[in-house]
């Protein structure tokens, strides 16, 4: 079989059944998995870090598991190595958040995600690299390096979750976990060619999250299809009593849902998505995705969101306010990374002059303004109420459609260093994810096609109702599952 | 021109529940430091808030109490500021919807009542307490998040006493209640003053001047009793104040200013985004209102009309509590309450503090902790409360004379034994046999021939001299009103 794939090139879906039947061990994929890391990561950068050690002996403890007679109906991600993004706490690993300012710090205690995955039997493995507490778009501004897009390594990964994308489309893990604040998981599972999900603000816990903007974030699944981020959503989803704002409501078989049947579903195309700055590639392939869904017996409405041209502007507002008070923590006192100094104030100033980078410093500073006495009322206030404008047009929207349709970005990957200087131009590039955050709704990328030249990957973005990932997950299996493009791997790395 | 003061107070109170504010670390003083933590209160990277209920239920039953109105819709909102003993450098609050607002609290003062509206009580966390060396500096952060109402008056105070008798009733207020141990050595309750001053008459407020780092009520007073005369001399000398902030020095006995308005802190307020806002339904205040109990004032003037207490009796069953709720059961089957509240005051509880005074010099002997002594209460007494009513019943009947009845109620509380078994056993039952004591007068005024000769020249006193003996000679059994009836029939013969 010259064409066969490694394991480490395998779905869950895939691995699980080969598990199930004994023909692999666990070790054996975690294996392969740390020798992609050994073979590509040199260039690729998903990792931080990662401990191969601590990786073969969970994998070891799976395969005792299924020698034991637990079955995957039992724990259903036993002996699947997952990576995580570096804003996430795990037990007894770097908590870096891509950024110097915490030092040598390891978490003492497990996200309620990574405690969920745990008991599904899942090997818990890296640190992904980020861009610093998740904010930036490439993963430029991390602390750490930066990520090369395995598609293009002259080209970024997308941000703010690019190791975790670019570690699916290496096949360096089989499935990542990111955070989603604006756009960072769809947004580099875009640009990398693989599956981001973010869930309905509520729908994962956040325990364990390090809060970048905490009424934005949410953690979701980047994967190599829609059935394993179905899996994946179904094991990190649900009331968690650590997080207030998780809400309850249950938590359905999403990999049921996957039927292939959607006719008669409605798919809304937002008139303002249509924008200047959308390149024709791009367009030309999420029209083809419409088309492909018309033939597949969804119906296709013009919808309109009319507050739309306020979402960026709204959000960076809002996500930097919440920014401005969740990054004072870093201080220097209890944990991470002090440069001394003579009073507590310059403690402060130099721990945190040094410690972090230039994008979280400009967006501490414009969150602090944004809240002054005096400032507060115009800019905090009205964009909370804008805020509710922009969800009132996705829900009146959902009235008329099951599910939204737009590109996920305006381009496909851009060049290292191309809109590094130029904090609004990289704004500018998740003017297609950024609603889906401030809506607090469900939104999913997946691939749509390349660019010819170079090839690069362009993802296709379906946004949901409030919980309405089912519906969503449905939408994107039926059209992964007659298109050829989610089996299409990098060729440069290979 | 004669001045007033305005003063308002900020007092923030440690609600007593079991854990924290916002994670399971207990709630409880002097542990060593930072044994009491968890990574939410220390405030880890991605750790979220969750509140107590207990806490919001202790707020919500303190705004019952202070007769606030209780908001259908309240709110935490995060205080941005940078502080060593902060674990998160924001401060969990209510900022402009506080879970109560807008009650009083109604007090004696000066004879009189009088009455401090309350414009809030809300709830926020506590932070970590620093700690200096000789090179360094340390933070402990057990008390960081344990759960802190904070309570607001209105500015209607006028003077330092009047201050110190607000802040009294408002800790009987809490303690009935059960919301806080309001222990002000281990800094459960701790004021903010805000006092200005200005002409009598005039309605307008002076420049606001707030005190800080009082740790007892007479530190508030002593802090306005110096601030007050400070502020109209400042006035009177055509000075101008101006709004800031002082810190009291309780050594010195005097405020120093730390900070004026141009420094004040923009704390940056904003609703916080980890928690859902707070909207309690009629259900859960309806079991809230359950725990609503009389207040310290109503107790004391319910004691007064219901039983005809003196004033100081039901001052003092309001400020013991345990005392009082001994005393009620029984005071509603005796027929004279009054004379039973002075058997309950000044015997029973002597005896108690006697026993107890014996019982801590006993068991300091032994090595025992302060915080562990085993002390006898009103629970352990030997003998059922009803035998106390027994006792006054037979002084009421004449049956033993109020000296007996002091050996029967000694008796009672060693043994536990019947207040009527100890009379006959004792034969302390009181003699009101007329030949009898007919016999005991002749032989006293026999015996007496000086106070006899002083009484008949006319000094009355002298007849209790007489009386005293005839008391001594029946062993204290005499019925001493017949005694002192037949010495004077006698001696006037």
């Amino acid at each position: 079989m010259p064409n066969a794939l490694s394991l480490n090139q395998l779905s869950i879906s895939e691995l699980t059944g080969r598990l199930a039947r004994r023909e692999i061990s666990a070790r054996e994929i975690t294996q392969a998995c740390l020798d992609q890391i050994a073979r590509v990561d040199g260039t690729v950068h998903a990792f931080i870090s990662h401990n191969p050690a601590d990786a073969l002996a969970q994998a070891d403890a799976a395969d005792r598991e299924l020698a034991a007679g637990v079955t995957i109906a039992q724990k259903p991600l036993l002996g699947i190595p997952i990576a995580i993004k570096d804003v996430l706490a795990v037990k007894d690993h770097p908590l870096n958040c891509g950024s110097k300012i915490l030092g040598k710090f390891v978490s003492p205690y497990d996200a309620t995600v990574i405690e969920k995955m745990r008991a599904a039997g899942a090997v818990i493995f890296g640190r992904l690299n980020m861009d610093e507490f998740a904010m930036g778009s490439s993963t430029e501004t991390s602390a750490f390096g930066i990520t090369r897009n395995p598609w293009d390594p002259a080209r970024i990964p997308g941000g703010s979750s690019g190791g975790s994308a670019a570690a699916v489309a290496a096949d360096e893990a089989i499935a990542t976990l990111g955070t989603d604040t604006g756009g960072s998981i769809r947004q580099p599972a875009a640009l990398c060619g693989c599956v981001g999900l973010k869930p309905t603000y509520g729908r994962v816990s956040r325990y364990g999250l390090t809060a970048f903007a905490s009424s934005l974030d949410q953690i979701g699944p980047f994967t190599k299809n829609i059935e394993d981020s179905a899996r994946v959503l179904g094991v990190i989803s649900g009331l968690d009593p650590k997080d207030s704002t998780s809400v309850d409501v249950p938590v359905p078989d999403y990999v049921a849902a996957l039927d292939g049947n959607i006719r008669g579903l409605k798919l809304g195309v937002p008139k303002e998505y249509l924008i200047g700055g959308l390149d024709p590639e791009v367009k030309a392939s999420v029209d083809a995705a419409i088309q492909q869904y018309l033939a597949l017996g969804a119906e296709i409405v013009d919808i309109s969101l009319p507050h739309t041209d306020y979402a960026v502007a709204t959000y960076y507002i809002v996500a930097t306010a919440e920014a401005s008070a969740n990054l004072a923590r870093f201080d220097g006192i209890r944990y991470g990374q002090r440069v001394d100094g003579a009073d507590p104030l310059e403690l402060y100033t130099r721990t945190r002059g040094a410690g972090f980078g230039a994008e979280v410093k400009r967006r501490i500073i414009l969150g602090t303004y944004v809240l002054s006495s005096g400032y507060y009322d115009a800019y905090y206030l009205r964009a909370q109420k804008v805020r509710t404008l922009i969800r009132n047009d996705f829900l009146a929207a959902f009235k008329q459609v099951d599910a939204i349709i737009t590109p996920t970005t305006p381009t496909a990957a851009f060049k290292i260093g191309e809109k590094s200087g130029d904090p609004l131009q990289m704004y500018l590039s998740d003017i297609f994810t950024i609603s889906c955050n401030l809506a607090g709704i469900s939104g999913i990328s997946l691939p749509c096609g390349f660019t010819t030249n170079p090839k690069l990957p362009i993802g296709l973005q379906l946004l949901g109702q409030p919980f309405g990932e089912a519906t969503l997950l449905k939408l994107a299996h039926a059209y992964e599952q007659s298109t050829p493009w989610h089996r299409e791997k990098p060729g440069t790395l290979a | 021109m004669e001045y007033e003061a305005v003063i308002g107070l900020e007092t923030h109170v440690q609600l007593n529940t079991k854990s924290k504010m916002w994670c399971g670390c207990a709630n409880a003083y002097g542990a060593a430091p930072n044994t009491q933590v968890c990574p939410v209160c220390l405030g880890l990277p991605g750790v979220l808030p969750v509140p107590n209920e207990e806490a919001l239920r202790k707020t919500i039953l303190t705004g019952y109490l202070l007769n606030c109105e209780i908001p259908r819709f309240a709110k935490f909102d995060r205080k941005n500021y940078f502080y060593p003993d902060a674990p998160k450098n924001y401060q969990l609050t209510q900022y402009d919807k506080p879970s109560t607002a807008n009650g009083f609290v109604e007090f004696e003062f000066q004879g009189g009542l009088s009455r401090v509206r309350i414009t809030r009580a809300h709830l926020e966390e506590d932070v970590g307490k620093s700690f200096h060396f000789d090179r360094n500096s340390g933070v402990d952060f057990n008390r960081a998040g344990v759960p802190l109402m904070e309570i607001v008056s209105e500015p209607d105070i006028t003077s330092a006493d009047m201050a110190y008798e607000y802040l009294n009733a408002l800790k009987d207020i809490l303690l009935y209640g059960g919301v806080s141990d309001c222990d002000m050595e281990k800094g459960m309750v701790r004021c903010d003053v805000n006092v200005s001053v200005r002409p009598v008459g005039s309605t307008g407020l002076g420049a606001k001047i707030e005190i800080k780092n009082m740790n007892s009520f007479s530190g508030v007073r002593r802090a306005l009793e110096y601030e007050i005369p400070r502020q109209i001399e400042v006035v009177k000398k055509g000075g101008k104040l101006i709004q800031s902030t002082r810190r009291w020095d309780d050594t010195t006995g005097i405020t120093e200013e730390m900070r004026t308005k141009e420094h004040a802190h923009d704390y940056r307020y904003f609703p916080e985004p980890d928690m859902m806002p707070l909207a309690p339904t009629e259900e859960w205040l309806a079991d809230v209102r359950k725990l609503v109990v009389e207040l310290p004032l109503a107790r004391k003037q319910r004691f007064i009309r219901e039983y005809a207490l003196p004033a100081a009796d039901a001052e003092t069953f309001k400020n013991d509590v345990a005392l009082g709720n001994y005393f009620e059961p029984l005071a509603k089957q005796s027929a004279n309450p009054k004379a039973l509240a002075n058997w309950v005051i000044n015997n029973l509880r002597a005896k108690l503090t006697e026993t107890n005074e014996r019982e801590k010099t006993e068991q300091a002997e032994l090595g025992i902790e302060p915080a562990d002594l085993q002390l006898t209460t009103l629970a352990d007494l030997k003998f059922p409360p009803a035998a106390l009513l027994e006792l006054v019943a037979l002084v009421e009947a004449k049956t033993i004379s109020s000296a007996a009845a002091q050996q029967v109620f000694a008796e009672m509380y060693a043994t536990g034994q019947a207040p009527a078994a100890i009379v006959q056993e004792k034969g302390l039952a009181q003699v009101s046999d007329t030949g009898a004591i007919e016999k005991l007068c002749d032989e006293a005024i026999a015996a007496s021939p000086g106070p006899v000769a002083d009484y008949r020249a006319g000094k009355a006193a002298a007849l209790n001299a007489l009386k005293g003996y005839v008391m001594k000679l029946s062993k204290g059994k005499a019925n001493p009103a017949l005694a002192g009836d037949i010495l004077e029939r006698k001696l006037k013969a």
